[in-house]
């Protein structure tokens, strides 16, 4: 057992931090926490982005014929750790950094692979996931968005919903049904749809914050190229699981590193905060609530360290991965009603006035954190699957 | 980078995983609980064979020189069967405090002998006052003619019945700190004006003693190290045994999900096992992630102790706080899921909630670990 690192590696993590140092943009200010890029950032995070593809600082796991630089998880790690630190920002094409890249990197064609992943990185081309749909969320298997096949094309037809940066999306990975008469799981496709093509529609869908950050989308006789297909027909439930899986490994994994942005913010709230005039973090009761965040913001650190460990190994991350996403999940929820704990009646100060604490960001995490134990796979479907896959209890 | 166990740590566990199967079965856990000796002669002679008695002493004093990753492992497995006995007084807790502030005379008297399962040890240090800090020490050590002279109560102390010497802590001066004037010194069976009383405990596998020093005189040779300046080594062995009793709550915590596993598996309500109905595969789900944090932190915490990180006191607290939680709602978890029959003396799990307690309360709980959290991370 041992956490300390070689000298390459040691050297990497300097490079990471002086080059981040005199890198961040200047307008960037971190407050409140949300790891959601949120709208009005989008072209600050869409060049944020490319000046880390530029520098080869974003897709470091991923084969360098493909825009990567075949790098360990590592490395990733020590990256993670440095834009923790250093308060970062996002990157803004997570969907396709964290699952589509990864995936058509394992199922693409050679035709794919060089086509797609680099420019996913770059953010030249921003993706969105269509798995969802008002019918199918944790039983994704049930979807009903269909795809019929005339000559070289699919033609599909359905509707997706919470679909995150579709509005800005380039393309989406798209789970539609090829195969009615098969068994569930056995008939679905995976598809990279050009959201370009005529008859996708995207309309916004107001969220819980007052804003359309995700949305429905329909599709009306959409003309898809065979060529489009990742992974084999009727292949889908299977790249897209991996999809899932990846979802879990990398994306999970930096927001699991970046907690500690958050965790540093809502420090420094209770600092500048006072209850019954004292200051908070002065106050016995409070000291017990931040040190338990501080103590579950660790363990996520050194539980996603032991799965890395893992995959260093050549072994699949076992327990140590499936409890990841729960865990943020509880934590950055906790987190964030903290905050609005800290913040007391002031909590109820919206953005627009001056007494609006950090100009009511926390407001909006704190909303925003509410979808966290649904998206990327409920809290409830999380314990079903470790309950099912690492404990071993019976199915239905 | 590498946080996981070698190759020889792996096989370590699994041959400690045999020798408790076949040594410590639950019988023999039940046995000793009902006596005051806690272990066998020759069970404690199988652990000195074993090379576990010494396993983090250097060689020079019949020890194995290894360190807290590989006993990490081995309080895995001592935690996954309950073990009964005095290891940790003697191994960790009165024979480390020799280890860490005695002199090479004092090393030599005791430590090959405790290694070889001779003698035992134990550590006289809380009081009835409770404190896990320096201020809790106001038994007095008095200098005489020819040493000191003690006087106080120690509480809660962990196998002072069985031990040949005792490490008493005491103030022998008032300091510009509650830190400052700590001594150590080694009281040996016996020793007149101590008296030893075996308290009953809920955790029957865990004796506990009031400890009676009524103008104990010692000789000045029976000072641990330099006079007055007990407090750092104290604290050294304290972080190290705290870490030790982290990874064997994880043990026992572990051994719970698996056994609430197996039966959730096995037992049928309203026509189907119950670990098919979501109630209960959520909150196995649960016991896992307490589970596995805790090992995360723990792992974390031993690796630093035995690199003498900087985090190590802090990576220790955060340990502590969360297997303090983690174990008691797992073993209490076990029980619920497993209805009635976990309720029963006859059925184990209840040797494991009550240690569980135990260790809940052995060198301060989640609270007070938390609030070490809030200090060391300057809040």
């Amino acid at each position: 057992m041992d956490f300390s690192l070689t000298p390459e590696q040691q050297a990497f993590r300097q490079t990471v931090r002086t080059w981040l140092k005199k890198s961040i943009p200047s307008e960037w200010k971190h407050v409140g926490s949300s790891e959601i890029p949120r709208f009005e950032a989008y072209e600050l995070l869409r060049k944020w982005q490319r000046t880390l593809y530029d520098a080869g600082f974003i897709g470091l796991t991923w084969p360098a014929q493909y825009g990567g630089r075949g790098l360990t998880f590592l490395e990733e790690m020590i990256l993670q750790e440095e834009m923790a630190l250093a308060k970062a920002p996002p990157i803004l094409n997570v969907l396709g950094v964290g699952m589509a890249g990864p995936t058509i990197i394992a199922y693409g064609t050679e035709a794919q692979k060089k086509r797609y992943p680099s420019k996913i990185l770059s953010c030249e081309e921003i993706w969105c996931q269509g798995y969802s749909e008002p019918n199918a969320g944790s039983d994704l298997a049930s979807l009903q968005t269909r795809a019929v096949k005339d000559g070289e094309f699919w033609v599909i037809n359905g509707q997706k919903v919470w679909t995150s940066f579709a509005q800005v999306a380039d393309w989406m990975m798209l789970l539609a049904r090829t195969d009615p008469s098969a068994p569930r799981h056995k008939g679905i496709t995976y598809f990279l749809l050009d959201m370009k093509l005529p008859g996708v529609v995207v309309k916004p869908l107001r969220q819980i914050t007052g804003e359309a950050e995700f949305n429905e989308v329909f599709f009306d006789n959409v003309r898809v190229h065979e060529s489009q297909v990742l992974g084999g027909v009727n292949n889908g439930w299977a790249v897209g699981i991996t999809t899932l899986m990846y979802e879990r490994l990398t994306l999970g994994f930096g927001l699991q590193m970046r907690l500690r942005i958050a965790l540093d913010s809502v420090i420094e709230l209770a600092r500048r905060m006072e209850k019954h005039g004292r200051v908070i973090t002065k106050d016995p009761v409070w000291r017990q609530k931040l040190a338990r965040l501080w103590i579950d913001t660790e363990c996520l650190r050194v539980t996603g360290a032991r799965a890395i460990t893992k995959l260093l190994r050549g072994e699949m991350p076992g327990a140590e991965a499936s409890t990841g996403k729960m865990v943020w999940v509880e934590t950055h929820q906790r987190l964030q009603e903290l905050a609005m704990e800290i913040e007391g009646p002031y909590s109820q100060i919206w953005k627009g006035s001056d007494w609006a604490v950090d100009g009511g960001v926390w407001q909006h995490s704190f909303l925003r954190s509410r979808a966290n134990s649904i998206e990327g796979g409920t809290t409830e479907i999380q314990k079903n699957i470790i309950a099912e896959r690492l404990l071993g209890l019976p199915k239905d | 980078m590498d946080f996981g166990f070698s190759q020889e740590q792996e096989m370590l566990r699994a041959t400690a995983r045999k020798f408790l199967e076949n040594e410590c079965a639950s019988t023999f856990v039940r046995a000793r609980m009902e006596e005051p000796a806690g272990v066998t002669p020759e069970f404690w002679a199988k652990l000195a064979e074993q090379g576990w008695l010494g396993l983090v002493y250097p060689e020079e004093y019949g020890g194995s020189g290894l360190g807290f990753v590989d006993l990490t492992v081995l309080m895995e497995e001592m935690g996954r069967s309950v073990m009964p006995g005095p290891f940790v007084s003697t191994a960790l807790l009165g024979g480390r405090t020799i280890l860490e502030a005695g002199s090479p005379a004092q090393k030599k008297e005791w430590l090959p002998r405790i290694a070889a399962g001779e003698a035992k040890a134990a550590l006289a240090w809380t009081e009835p006052n409770a404190r896990w800090d320096a201020a809790g020490v106001t038994a007095t050590a008095r200098a005489s003619k020819d040493g000191f002279v003690l006087t106080g109560t120690k509480l809660f102390v962990l196998d002072a019945h069985l031990a040949d010497v005792i490490v008493v802590v005491a103030r022998g001066a008032e300091g510009r700190s509650p830190e400052d004037g700590v001594g150590l010194f080694l009281v040996e069976k016996g020793a007149k004006g101590m008296t030893v009383k075996l308290l009953p405990t809920m955790d029957q596998t865990r004796k506990l003693c009031e400890v009676g020093l009524k103008d104990v005189a010692v000789g000045a040779a029976a000072v641990l190290g330099a006079k007055d300046s007990g407090w750092r080594p104290l604290a050294r062995v304290i972080e190290r045994a705290t870490v030790a009793l982290c990874a064997e709550m994880c043990g026992g915590a572990q051994k719970v999900l698996e056994m609430t596993t197996e039966y959730a598996k096995i037992r049928v309500a309203f026509g189907k096992p119950i670990g098919t109905y979501q109630g209960v595969k959520h909150k196995a789900a649960d016991m896992l992630v307490d589970v596995e944090n805790a090992k995360s932190l723990t792992y974390y915490a031993a690796w630093a102790v035995d690199e003498n990180a900087p985090e190590a006191p802090l990576a220790v607290s955060m340990a502590k706080a969360y297997a303090s939680d983690a174990y008691r709602k797992v073993a209490a978890a076990g029980i619920q899921l497993h209805g009635g029959i976990g309720f029963t003396w006859e059925h184990d799990l209840h040797l494991y909630f009550k240690r569980a307690v135990s260790s809940e309360f052995t060198f301060g709980d989640a609270t007070y670990h938390r609030e070490r959290v809030a200090q060391l991370i300057n809040l």
